[in-house]
């Protein structure tokens, strides 16, 4: 196993290097190949690495390379941890990711920095594959860090932009106020448990409870709000659509903002034993889930859609996670990157027929100029809507059940984000490819559909997205639930739904009733009768404005951090180093300066002056001495 | 033995290289002895591996001024070791970053103090003799003093005395309780013999009052706190750093305040520990008010190399607060940190000068869009910052985690405060950054060229420092912690 898995990790590593070093002297299709083969084989060695898993007792491998950070009682390997949940998260980013390398050979073909994207990307998957391999907390970080640093850099790919460059540097900064979180949990993990690594973590009764279990489930949640987009620190994922659309798919949607959902669970060890922590989880991201979800059903960009219906799908995740639901929610995470993949990729390919254009306002029509595009997108609209028997209707019940059990009216907003969730992707399918195209008649002639290498990988992602709900039939239809199986080794308090079978029809039938209506509604406001998008801001009613603007967030934490930071930074600047301290000491030197013209004065050369001082001053010491 | 030669090498070099025979070649001549100190110091650390601790070849101890009982005493292990090769190494990049005709005329004397500067502060990080330290330390200041003086920046007179007055009137402090430590050490022993040794300073410390060594503490605190330095004893930093010429900026950051830190280390923490825990939450604060308020100045300068010397400051206030926090992480932390921000602040100041070589000014608003002009320039830059923002597999984050660690066993709002410069680090880096390099042309008369092979292979050097210890930080820490262990037992 230890080969298996450093080979995992290693190759996209080695496909980044060579591409990184090499890329700009070889083919295109050369770095293609280098690029996606790398993962790919990656993903081969991925399902031998869950085979063998299988073979193994309580399906727990764990390897040590080296020592890596050593200090004390501190001593964290470089090592690498399969279980049940990193086997399933390693198919995922290596299995979307083949797809998406592959998609993008096409999407990405007349770009200039083609052998540097596919560096970046393969780097990606490297640092991801860490994150959810390392054996140590410390070592998940290298991953968490690293996966944003890659985030960076191809959120601002086409750097000679400074919006999409302003857009990175805010992924990165606000992603690093996350990570300090997750560098506090460390230390007070350290401190409180004398280890970072999992091996002794999980080892019974070394984490029991106390108010520091809390503080740390709190922090480490700090983190996972940075790096999966929730509530404070969502806002760059939206602005972050500023990368190339494959990036999206793959780092903003599939894999990379999912990796707070892997660290909550993973960490469900400090969650189980804090209650309140469980709570701040739940309640924090069900508003994230509606919140998010109200202000996509106002937007007119494409992809902003999407990122916001990410945001809130994150939401519904980390909902499910405050209610125990940790495979629900592991199963929500592996639908999700299916038919979200399948979203951003279908919107790629939107946005490379349209030459670019992003705006639904000027779409309209397209499900005959771009057939396969379409079919595939309405499988993941389906899906991602709740419909039976699409895959993303069985995560989202299971997780929805179980809130329920739990709580009410956190039940109550996840079935209201849910049904606005079904009205803004049917809004989207319906403005880009029902009724008439509004782009002009130039571009219409241009329409195209995109190539095979673009359209297998969308074909492949919405058959797993129409099947993929078969990893967890829920047990109500006498069947079993696999992942809910699989999953339960790694979680030490598992919630068992306690619901009675007509409870969970009434929920079931509810949900499917609220995505259908909330369908029905889309379906007659801009297919009966037509109604479009205004064209003009002015238009909008006040309330209108408020959700288009985001809620005026960016606005808010522009006022309240950036620009008293800034300000603070001159105050420190202008006043303490320029005018206090330079003032201090050219005040000394000034004192000193007249002390010596004062002493000068006394030196005036008289030798019986000096003779007369010598005298006086020999008395004084010989009468001290005395 | 190997400490001697470390000695002796930029020694010979200095005198060699004021000899008129010499100086016709000067750079070819000065590389020659950096480039062999560089091995000799290699040799050194693969020793540590092989050779028994106390080995003649890593260890001397002679008699040397008998009236005072001073030893010729150096030890090449340890954070000592690690210093060392930071020493050695860290010349290398300075001597080839140094241009042709940079130093006019008389680049040769460039070269002589440079070696001076090495020689002095290799004596500084290896000697086990306070008397002998003292000495080292002063006289690394002479040579630095010298190089701004004559190679400055407009109103270099000014600033450097001012540099030199500051740091000077530091050391006077350091002095005077080293001979108080001296005096005490005569009570160690029936017959009253006095000592300079440092284990000797260890016992003596320990027999002082609370007072006593609260005295000692702070006069000791004094002399290497404006060093490093401390806030708010660091006024003289930011102006110095910008005035001096490049390679002089780089002697200071990646090596001299070391000198301070090593100081605090080693010749502070274990001589009054009681003192030292007594006054913790003093010093942890001004250090940790340095580390933001330095990063709130980085934020707003114009200037990418005072930018620098802020960023500087605000990471070297880490460290120096992880030396106070006092225990086993933070000395480790404080032990990597000390290395890997020699290397990459070496290694962003060679980015200054590359910066003003190719376009003739480091202001950050006056250039933009280069990774358009040269990629493989950019690459490297984003590289060595990241080290210095201390991402995770470079050096940086191994000292900065286990620094952070430690702080916040003494108390967690600690560790939030300094943990604030992470963020903050990353903003005004990120943003000069973009600002610099990102962007499409600034359409100015600037061309960005391809690197020269002598600037490509020293931020090879650099970067690959930054990433094989960042992977395998154990190749220093497994010396620095067994060091660390001892004087904190």
């Amino acid at each position: 196993m230890a080969s298996i898995l450093l080979l995992i990790v290693l190759l996209p590593l080695i496909g980044s290097i060579i591409n990184g070093i090499l890329g700009k002297n070889l083919s295109k299709h050369l770095v293609g190949y280098i690029a996606s083969g790398s993962v790919g084989l990656s993903f081969v060695l991925s399902l031998i690495a869950f085979i063998q898993l299988q073979q193994i007792p309580d399906r727990i491998s764990n390897v040590d390379y080296y020592r890596w950070i050593v200090s004390g009682m501190l001593d964290i390997p470089m090592g690498f941890w399969l279980d049940s949940l990193s086997s399933l998260y390693i198919l995922v980013i290596t299995g979307v990711g083949f797809l998406i390398h592959i998609y993008s050979i096409g999407y990405m073909h007349e770009d200039e920095g083609f052998s540097r994207y596919f560096s970046y990307l393969n780097l990606f998957v490297f640092f991801m594959l860490m994150l959810v391999l390392g054996n140590s907390y410390a070592t998940m970080f290298v991953g968490w860090e690293g996966v944003g640093l890659c985030s960076y850099l191809l959120i601002g790919f086409w750097f000679k932009n400074h919006d999409y460059n302003n857009a990175a540097k805010k992924a990165f900064i606000m992603n690093r106020i996350g990570d300090l979180g997750f560098i506090l949990a460390m230390t007070l993990m350290f401190n409180s448990f004398g280890s970072l690594n999992y091996i002794d973590l999980l080892e019974p009764g070394v984490v029991t409870y106390s108010s520091t279990v809390t503080l740390i489930a709190l922090l480490l949640f700090l983190g996972a709000t940075g790096k999966s987009a929730q509530i404070p620190l969502y806002t760059w994922l939206p602005d972050a659509m500023a990368g190339p659309t494959p990036v999206s798919a793959l780092i903003h949607a599939a894999t990379m903002v999912t990796a707070g959902i892997y660290m909550v669970v993973r960490s469900n060890v400090f969650y189980s034993l804090s209650e309140t922590a469980m709570n701040v989880v739940a309640v924090i991201s069900g508003i994230t889930a509606l919140w998010a979800a109200i202000i996509a059903t106002l937007q007119f960009d494409i992809k902003k859609i999407l990122a916001y219906s990410t945001v809130s799908q994150l939401g519904l995740m980390f909902l499910g996670l405050g209610a125990g639901a940790y495979s629900s929610s592991v199963f929500h995470v592996i639908t999700h990157a299916f038919f979200k993949a399948l979203l951003f990729l279908g919107a790629g390919s939107v946005i490379h027929a349209m030459g670019g254009e992003q705006d639904i306002r000027k779409m309209g029509g397209l499900s005959k100029k771009i057939p396969i595009t379409y079919f595939t997108m309405l499988i993941a609209t389906i899906a991602i809507s709740g419909i039976p028997p699409f895959s993303g209707f069985f995560s989202k019940d299971e997780i929805l059940a179980h809130v329920y059990e739990n709580n009410k009216v956190l039940w109550l907003i996840g079935v209201i984000a849910s049904m606005l969730t079904a009205f803004y992707m049917f809004r989207m399918l319906f403005l880009t490819f029902w009724g008439y195209f509004r782009g002009g008649s130039e571009l219409y002639k241009h329409l195209h559909e995109s190539p095979a290498v673009m359209t297998y990988p969308l074909i492949i992602l919405a058959v797993l997205s129409a099947i993929g709900g078969l990893l967890g039939l829920p047990e109500l239809l006498g069947t079993k639930n696999w992942i809910g199986h699989y999953l339960d080794n790694v979680i030490i308090v598992k919630s068992y739904l306690g619901l009675s079978h007509e409870t969970e029809w009434i929920l079931m039938g509810i949900a499917v009733a609220g995505a259908g209506a909330s369908i029905y509604f889309a379906y007659q406001l801009f297919v009966v009768n037509g109604m479009l998008p205004v064209e003009d801001e002015k238009e909008l009613k006040w309330w209108q404005k408020v959700i288009y603007h985001k809620f005026y967030v960016d606005e808010l934490y522009d006022n309240t951090i950036r620009k008293p930071l800034d300000f603070l930074g001159k105050v420190c600047w202008k006043f303490f180093e320029n005018i206090l301290f330079k003032g201090i000491i050219d005040g000394i030197s000034n004192t000193t300066m007249f002390l010596g013209e004062w002493i000068r004065k006394i030196h005036i050369g008289n030798i019986a002056y000096y003779i007369m001082a010598m005298t006086i001053s020999i008395i004084v010491i010989l009468m001290m001495t005395k | 033995m190997i400490g001697n030669i470390l000695i002796l090498i930029p020694l010979i070099g200095f005198f060699a290289l004021l000899t008129p025979a010499f100086r016709s070649n000067a750079r070819r001549y000065a590389l020659f002895f950096v480039g062999i100190e560089f091995l000799v110091a290699l040799i050194g650390y693969f020793l540590n591996y092989s050779a028994n601790n106390n080995a003649f070849l890593l260890k001397v101890d002679y008699n040397w001024i008998n009236a005072i009982n001073a030893h010729w005493h150096l030890h090449l292990t340890g954070v000592s070791l690690s210093l060392a090769l930071l020493n050695a190494l860290i010349f290398v990049v300075i001597f080839l970053s140094v241009e042709k005709n940079q130093y006019g005329e008389k680049s040769y004397l460039f070269y002589a103090l440079g070696l001076l500067m090495q020689m002095a502060m290799m004596g500084v990080f290896l000697t086990k003799d306070a008397f002998s330290f003292y000495v080292f330390w002063e006289l690394a200041l002479i040579p630095i003093y010298l190089i701004g003086l004559m190679w400055g920046a407009e109103g270099k007179e000014k600033i450097t005395l001012q540099f030199f007055l500051y740091t000077f009137f530091g050391s006077i402090f350091m002095l005077a309780a080293f001979i108080y430590l001296y005096q005490h050490t005569a009570l160690l022993n029936e017959q009253g013999r006095k000592s300079w040794d440092i284990l000797d300073f260890y016992q003596a410390g320990k027999l002082l009052t609370p007072t006593q060594q609260t005295i000692v503490f702070w006069m000791l605190f004094l002399g290497f706190a404006v060093k490093i330095p401390i806030f708010p004893l660091h006024s003289w930093q930011p102006d110095t750093y910008t005035n001096m010429p490049i390679q002089g900026t780089m002697m200071l950051s990646g090596l001299m305040l070391k000198m301070g830190l090593y100081g605090l280390m080693f010749w502070l923490m274990p001589v009054v520990p009681y003192a030292a825990n007594e006054w913790k939450n003093v010093t942890l604060l001004l250090s940790i008010t340095g580390v933001i308020y330095a990063s709130l100045n980085a934020l707003v300068q114009t200037d990418f190399k005072r930018l620098l010397a802020y960023a500087s400051m605000a990471h070297v206030g880490l460290i120096a607060a992880g030396i106070l926090a006092f225990n086993k992480q933070t000395f480790d932390g404080a032990a990597t940190q000390m290395f890997a921000h020699g290397v990459y602040v070496a290694g962003l100041f060679y980015i200054v000068h590359l910066f003003e070589k190719h376009t003739g000014t480091r202001l950050i608003s006056q250039l933009g869009g280069i990774r358009n002009l040269n990629g493989q320039f950019s690459n490297l830059f984003l590289i060595i910052l990241l080290g210095s923002i201390a991402l995770p597999l470079t050096h940086g984050f191994a000292g900065e985690f286990l620094i952070l660690t430690g702080i916040s066993k003494i108390g967690l709002m600690w560790a939030v405060i300094a943990g604030l410069s992470v963020i903050l680090g990353a903003v005004y880096m990120l943003r000069a950054y973009q600002k610099m390099m990102l962007g499409d042309v600034v359409k100015t008369n600037y061309t960005f060229g391809a690197l020269d092979k002598k600037d490509k292979w020293s931020l090879f050097l650099i970067v690959f420092f930054i990433l094989f210890l960042g992977i395998y930080p154990q190749a220093l820490n497994l010396f620095t912690s067994l060091n660390i262990n001892e004087i904190l037992k």
